[in-house]
């Protein structure tokens, strides 16, 4: 194309502004995130402050200029971001990019975040890597879906300077009513996030006003240029006075010395300091901050702040691993098992209640169980969804419960920010993230200060214990739907084990014969080691023959005193078929008169008047007793509060 | 904390992050100045050891002065050196003499990298690049997985906030790992002079002369310059507004040529 037309487009000449020195080393750098809906301006933004801040490789405006007077096209400052990226030519679009510039005051990267809904992934990347934020808006347009999704996702990764630039003004005739009232009704959204922008400020990007100084077109505005507005913003500085917690990455063993490396997230550490572990709490001395070269100027024996990456060696041999918190005794982080949160989701899946889900916290892995969805919020209207949701969609926030497997050491509700956020995964993508809120009582350990009590063990398990009786004759079929129902529970995440007649008689009980005292005395041995198992969190599958109605009735209610639940499998095969089968040739052995009071022979089988289960091996498939077993021992093992939360555990 | 303290911290967590997430990693090291730096940082971050093999790719157009300080680095660090040349493409007679800079580069740097990741069955590599060295290197991750035919599928890439990664790998893929990603130019020179790290002396000028970028003996050219020391170095940076990589012929033989060799497997 060579359409000549007339270009009426502000050529852009020199750079307005003086050529800009290089920043000095001491300054610090700033990492910008530019947001807002598609087509409100960021690219000609970016290009722009480019442009100002004398940015510009030799040469690129002159040869983009010329090609797009070629094209016939209007000359445009996105062009240079653009062209920078090479995006037009390669098609690589809507990714996270970084644009470095500089003013004489400072350094910047611009952390350039798509405005397409479908990247959510590549602006959290992004956002969450920087210091501060443009929310860019368009005077004309006011704000449209993305700008709210966006500025909650600031409030949400914790972003606290944004500067909002009210674009386009040029096509509003500079009007500052239309500024005044964008500016009200979005201080307004972001105000009930917790969020406050430090400045509103009207701007024309394409026509570079109120970009680096005050505009003569924008009189009545009275606040800084947005440069100026960026110049005042702080790189995020470390937390002050906060308490020590170094983050543990790893423990190194590479020669004489046990180092202990991490990432020093808040306060300091000195070599002498006292230093606490959790979870766990083991406490020791550090003994040495390790540096290499050892000579370097500037190291030595710390303090170390925070922010920095440090190897240490402790006084005592203890015991510690990556994803300990080191802390000072005295103010240590919480551990929590139970949470709330709010989170955001990224992946095509939903999260949905009852889902177990890996979670990683600072340098801690963990699975956690969706307890429950408080609600999720539509983060364009700031709506919740009426009530309890199921699952949290993509890109959907919501605020959730979590309960963690083993607890997470963390510092909720933005006291240590980099202890008080996660994420969840899926597979080995990163699928969503979230910020802790608060950390709750775990009701269902509350009543123990004694940390091993059953209600705690089933917080760590997800299940509590429980004995599933299974009586009936020698080959019967108890052994084998034993068997099957134990694999099959273990799968589904339930600890679960069997406690049979063989294992008994081969052990525990080797002292002890076949007469009815004997007998009762194998029995006692075995309901005490089943109901141990079970107050240990253990759901027992106990396989024994146990042919008398009050045996098995002493063994019920010494469950229910302990507060165990506990349920009769009657497993029922008719005698012939039983010593049809006879898998351990005992029936044979007994009609023969090898062994005495042998049940069903010469001792009597007492059925159960009313089992909780009954399965007839003699003619349903193993496959339809085990299901009605299995959902018998799932539904004893779940435990009281988790109506919704332990829904994962179907079998 | 100052900018380059920052910069050092975090490019030491994602080596020790690196370390502990895969069983088989090993660093690139080409004796460049970003690559030092990595080398510096890594003995920082393993408290003098480097518990990961370091491989250099030779494409067998190696200054000699470069295999000189390889020499002389490998027993200063102590490295586990594994040192690969593509010689299967040497015999086919690929080279400079009869090719073109991005066939070369491709055969001798990113198929004798495929090469020397299969044989040894690295499950990450560490790289030195940077993202202000190349406009398409703007995009990457600090943990970029790449598929089994060393593709980098940069239209889906996996999310990274919170220093949490991709740290997971099928069969076949490997993780690129690229602790250098946030530091300019001017940082490396910043850093080596603080440091003190040893660097070899083509980096500096010599008759008016010295190298920018340092790539291969034929295609690489030495730019104007009597920047005899860092400082000097820093100072001129701060008034060049040319490419670094303007030296280097690969890039420029043809529009889009990084993107080309990128996409191919190349750093």
């Amino acid at each position: 194309m060579s359409t000549l037309s007339p270009s009426t487009t502000p050529v852009p000449a020199a750079p307005r502004s003086a050529p800009s020195k290089p920043v000095s080393a001491a300054l610090d750098h700033l990492n910008l995130v530019v947001v807002g809906h598609v087509d409100h301006g960021k690219s000609t933004l970016i290009g722009r402050l480019l442009f100002d801040t004398n940015s510009v490789e030799d040469g690129k405006i002159e040869r983009l200029q010329a090609a797009a007077k070629a094209e016939g096209m209007e000359f445009e400052y996105a062009f240079l971001l653009d062209a920078l990226l090479e995006e037009q030519a390669q098609n690589i679009t809507m990714d996270t990019t970084r644009v470095p510039f500089s003013t004489p005051r400072r350094a910047f990267t611009i952390i350039d975040a798509p405005g397409h809904k479908e990247f959510l992934k590549n602006m959290i990347t992004g956002a969450a890597s920087a210091d501060a934020a443009i929310l860019i808006v368009d005077a004309k347009e006011g704000l449209r879906e993305q700008t709210r999704r966006h500025g909650f996702l600031l409030s949400l990764l914790g972003l606290k300077q944004i500067v909002v630039a009210v674009n386009k003004m040029d096509l509003v005739n500079y009007d500052q009513k239309v500024f005044d009232r964008i500016s009200a009704e979005l201080g307004e959204f972001l105000g009930r996030l917790g969020a406050k922008p430090t400045h509103f400020v009207p701007i024309s990007a394409k026509r570079g006003d109120g970009l680096i100084k005050a505009s003569e077109n924008l009189p009545w505005y009275k606040g800084p240029a947005l440069l100026e507005a960026l110049e005042q913003f702080r790189a995020t500085p470390p937390i002050q006075g906060a308490p020590l917690r170094l983050s543990v990455q790893d423990i190194y063993r590479f020669d004489a010395r046990r180092i202990v490396a991490g990432m020093v997230e808040a306060g300091q550490v000195s070599a002498g300091d006292p230093i606490e572990f959790h979870p766990g709490g083991k406490r020791s001395r550090v003994k040495t901050i390790e540096n290499w070269p050892a000579t370097a100027p500037g190291v030595g024996q710390g303090p170390v702040g925070a922010g920095r990456a440090v190897a240490i060696t402790l006084e005592d041999e203890l015991f510690v691993e990556r994803g300990q918190i080191g802390a000072p005794p005295g103010d240590t982080p919480t551990e929590a098992h139970v949470f709330t949160a709010r989170i955001f989701w990224l992946h095509a899946e939903p999260l949905k209640v009852g889902e177990l889900v890996p979670l990683r916290l600072g340098t801690q892995q963990g699975e956690a169980r969706l307890v429950a969805i408080q609600r999720t919020l539509d983060a364009t209207t700031l709506e919740s969804s009426t009530g309890p949701a199921s699952e949290v969609k993509r890109h959907e926030v919501a605020e959730i419960r979590l309960r963690v497997r083993r607890p997470i050491a963390c510092d909720a509700g933005g006291r240590i920010p980099s202890l008080g956020r996660f994420v969840l995964m899926r597979g080995r993508r990163i699928a969503g993230g979230g910020v802790i809120d608060a950390v709750l009582r775990d009701e269902s350990a509350s009543a123990d200060a004694a940390g091993g009590s059953p209600a705690h063990r089933a917080a760590l398990l997800g299940h509590r214990g429980a004995v599933l009786w299974m009586t009936g004759l020698s080959g019967s079929g108890k052994t084998t739907l034993a068997t099957a129902l134990e694999a099959r529970l273990l799968r589904s995440g339930v600890l679960a084990a069997i406690l049979d007649g063989d294992m008994l008689r081969t052990g525990l009980s080797k002292n002890l014969g076949f007469t009815p005292e004997d007998r009762r005395e194998n029995l006692r041995r075995a309901t005490e080691l089943a109901l141990h198992l079970a107050d240990a969190g253990v759901v027992v599958i106990a396989a024994l023959i146990s042919p008398f109605r009050a045996d098995r009735a002493m063994v019920a209610e010494k469950a229910r005193e302990r507060g165990i639940p506990f349920a009769e499998v009657f497993v029922n095969a008719p005698l012939a078929e039983c010593e049809r089968r006879d898998p351990k040739q005992l029936y044979k052995k007994a009609r023969a008169g090898e062994i005495p009071l042998f049940t069903g022979i010469d001792s009597p089988y007492e059925p159960p008047l009313a089992p909780d289960v009954e399965v007839h091996t003699d003619r349903e498939s193993v496959e339809q007793s085990l299901q009605k077993i299995a959902d018998l021992a799932i539904s004893l093992a779940r435990p009281p509060e988790a109506s919704v939360g332990e829904q994962g555990a179907n079998i | 904390m100052s900018h380059l303290d920052e910069l050092e911290s975090h490019s030491i967590y994602l080596m020790r992050e690196a370390f502990h997430a895969f069983e088989r990693p090993a660093m690139l090291w080409s004796m460049g100045k970003d690559s030092n730096v990595l080398v510096w940082l890594a003995m920082k971050a393993f408290a003098g050891h480097i518990p990961f093999p370091v491989v250099h790719v030779d494409t067998t157009y190696e200054f000699p002065e470069m295999l000189d300080f390889r020499a002389w680095a490998k027993e200063h660090y102590g490295l586990d050196l594994i040192v690969w040349v593509n010689q299967e493409a040497r015999a086919r007679g690929i080279g400079y003499e009869n090719n073109d800079p991005v066939t070369v580069t491709h055969e001798l740097k990113t198929v004798a990298l495929q090469q020397v990741l299969a044989a040894h069955k690295f499950d990450a590599l560490i790289t030195g690049i940077r993202r202000d060295e190349d406009s398409t290197r703007a995009k990457e991750r600090y943990f970029s997985p790449r598929n089994s035919d060393f593709e980098w599928d940069y239209k889906d890439q996996p999310p990274e906030f919170w220093n949490h990664f991709t740290t997971e790998v099928g069969a076949g893929e490997h993780v690129r790992v690229q602790p250098l990603l946030d530091w300019n130019e001017i940082d490396i020179w910043r850093y080596l002079e603080r440091e003190k790290v040893p660097l070899p002396g083509m980096y500096f000028s010599r008759e008016g002369k010295r190298f920018r970028s340092l790539g291969c003996m034929p295609i690489s050219k030495p730019v104007e310059s009597n920047a005899a020391t860092i400082a000097d170095i820093i100072e001129e940076l701060k008034t060049t507004k040319t490419s670094e990589r303007a030296g280097r012929a690969q890039d420029h033989h043809e529009r889009n040529a990084m993107q080309k060799l990128r996409a191919k497997g190349f750093m």
